[in-house]
């Protein structure tokens, strides 16, 4: 990180002193920090954006539509939610390996990779939430559907379109579970410095280093950017709101 | 309006999308990948020297720095153009079973055993490994093992089978293995105040030694071999050979062992270049 400080303190001293270091960070702006700031963006925005195209569609489909076994696709969905992201890590790898099905597309240790891993952890979580939100709204239109003979990619296109607002956490719970974890990028992106590392698996590297108190101030910078995109999600959706009610 | 002011962020976010992954995608520069150990980037020395390589070939190194027994296994699956890793008998079979194409050895160093200051097994000045071992586990003092199959964790079992100590037995109690890196395990260690062995190199950059420290070394049965090979492009035909064998050259020609030589942390030479001309 470029940055260095004497070498041996206490775990109380560490404590205190990540605060520092992590505004020092923030304030020189360190530019191998920067690199790997923007990549977990880019890696997580990418794979959250993945996994709503091809979440709200099933989430909706699960909502309003009626079959057998559906039941049982809710059950599965709310289970992957649960999926440990090293499962996925070591799936993905095994999938893009040289030694796998996907080999020839040369991706592993690329953040396409990295991208593909968060977007399997959070489509279901993407998928489960979309069907709770829409479950509930459609309760409340299926008479007015029913009525109007809606067909039902109009109806599941008039869901997500007034429950915009509810998807926006589903999204940002998404995000928060993909820019969090470090199992499933470590494994495929292989924390290559300057191709692959991410705030995540930086953060595993300085802890292995003994470096505890750099290793927390990259934590809290992690903390603060998530910070940042939730803020500016909720700004956008509160002018939003104003707009659609003036 | 409304409408348009949605379809118009929509699409900026679609936009954005598309411009984040598209770079993630296509990739030309020039590359190899190396599957290698945590004590060689831990340590910082491939930091140090790798910029070296890339000014003079153009080529990048990408570093997967796992444990040996990965290393040894993702190179296996050729996810991976060289391998630099320290475990020779496993390095050889390696070869031998036709996944790499030659081994040469490059440079060496040590590993030392660690414990709390305090040393309640009593092993501190002792240069004879398997008895510091025997010690210990006579003594029941808490020993962090990686427990993860590494170059360290293969050297660390052999010397037990010296002592003559059946850790099998022992693990859970206070033999425990964390199944971690060497620097995971060095965290554990300072914890709970446990022994362990490291790599020295690792040991020495490693920034939260606690109250630990070195306590055993200098036993000849401590020497730590490191080897690179070459995946073998027969076996897997997208190992990158020429630039492979490039790097390859380098680190065991003149310039990369002068820069394997000059790099220190705290004034200490980490690693003591030894490739030889005819390897093995």
């Amino acid at each position: 990180m470029g940055i260095h400080f004497r070498k041996s303190r206490g775990i109380m001293q560490d404590f205190a002193h990540s605060f520092s270091l992590a505004f020092q960070l923030l304030w020189r702006f360190d530019p191998a920090l920067g690199e790997i700031v923007f990549l977990s963006l880019r890696v997580t925005f990418a794979a959250v954006l993945i996994a709503c195209v091809i979440g709200l569609p099933i989430g909706a489909a699960l909502a309003i539509l009626r079959f057998p076994g559906r039941g049982l696709f809710v059950v599965l969905f709310n289970t992957l939610m649960g999926l440990p992201p090293v499962v996925v890590g070591l799936l993905v790898y095994m999938l893009l390996s040289n030694a796998g099905p996907l080999g020839v597309l040369q991706l592993l240790y690329t953040p396409g990779a990295m991208i593909i891993a968060q977007a399997v952890l959070v489509t279901p979580i993407i998928v489960a939430l979309t069907q709770q939100v829409l479950s509930d709204l459609n309760a409340e239109y299926a008479d007015t559907f029913r009525s109007m003979v809606v067909p039902w990619h109009k109806a599941a296109v008039t869901l997500l379109w007034d429950a915009r607002y509810a998807l926006l956490t589903v999204v940002l719970a998404g995000f928060g579970r993909a820019i969090a974890e470090v199992g499933a990028v470590i494994i495929v992106g292989g924390n290559i410095n300057h191709v692959t590392r991410v705030m995540t698996t930086a953060i595993a590297l300085e802890t292995s280093k003994g470096d505890l108190a750099l290793a927390l101030a990259l934590g809290l910078v992690l903390l603060m950017i998530a910070l940042a995109v939730n803020a500016a999600v909720m700004a956008v959706r509160a002018s939003a709101r104003r707009m659609a009610y003036a | 309006m409304l409408t348009r002011f949605f379809s118009a962020s929509a699409a900026a976010v679609l936009a954005l999308g598309v411009v984040a992954t598209a770079p993630a995608l296509a990739d030309d520069d020039r590359f190899i990948i190396v599957q290698s150990t945590t004590s060689t980037q831990n340590s910082g020395l491939l930091d140090a020297i790798l910029p070296q390589f890339k000014d003079k070939s153009g080529i990048e190194v990408r570093v997967v720095a796992v444990g040996t027994g990965q290393a040894l296994k993702n190179a296996r699956n050729g996810d991976g153009d060289v391998l630099l890793v320290h475990a020779k008998p496993a390095e050889e079979k390696f070869v031998a079973d036709g996944f790499g194409v030659k081994r040469s050895d490059v440079m060496y160093n040590d590993f030392v055993i660690i414990g709390p200051k305090s040393d309640p097994a009593g092993i501190k000045g002792l240069s004879d490994a398997p008895l510091a071992l025997r010690k210990i586990a006579d003594s029941k003092a808490p020993f962090a093992s990686r427990g993860d199959d590494s170059g360290t964790h293969k050297k660390e079992r052999a010397l037990w089978k010296m002592a003559e100590v059946d850790i099998g037995e022992a693990s859970g109690s206070w033999y425990r293995e964390t199944g971690s890196g060497m620097g995971a395990t060095l965290n554990a260690a300072a914890g709970m105040g446990a022994y362990t062995m490291s790599d020295r190199a690792t040991w020495i950059a490693f920034k939260n030694k606690g109250e630990l420290a070195i306590l055993t070394e200098g036993d000849d049965r401590l020497f730590n071999q490191y080897g690179v090979i070459l995946v073998n492009p027969e076996k897997h035909a997208a190992v990158k050979k020429d630039d492979g064998q490039a790097f390859i050259d380098w680190l065991i020609g003149a310039e990369g062992q002068k820069a394997i030589a000059a790099y220190q942390v705290d004034g200490q030479q980490l690693f003591f270049p030894n490739a030889t001309k005819e390897t093995n």
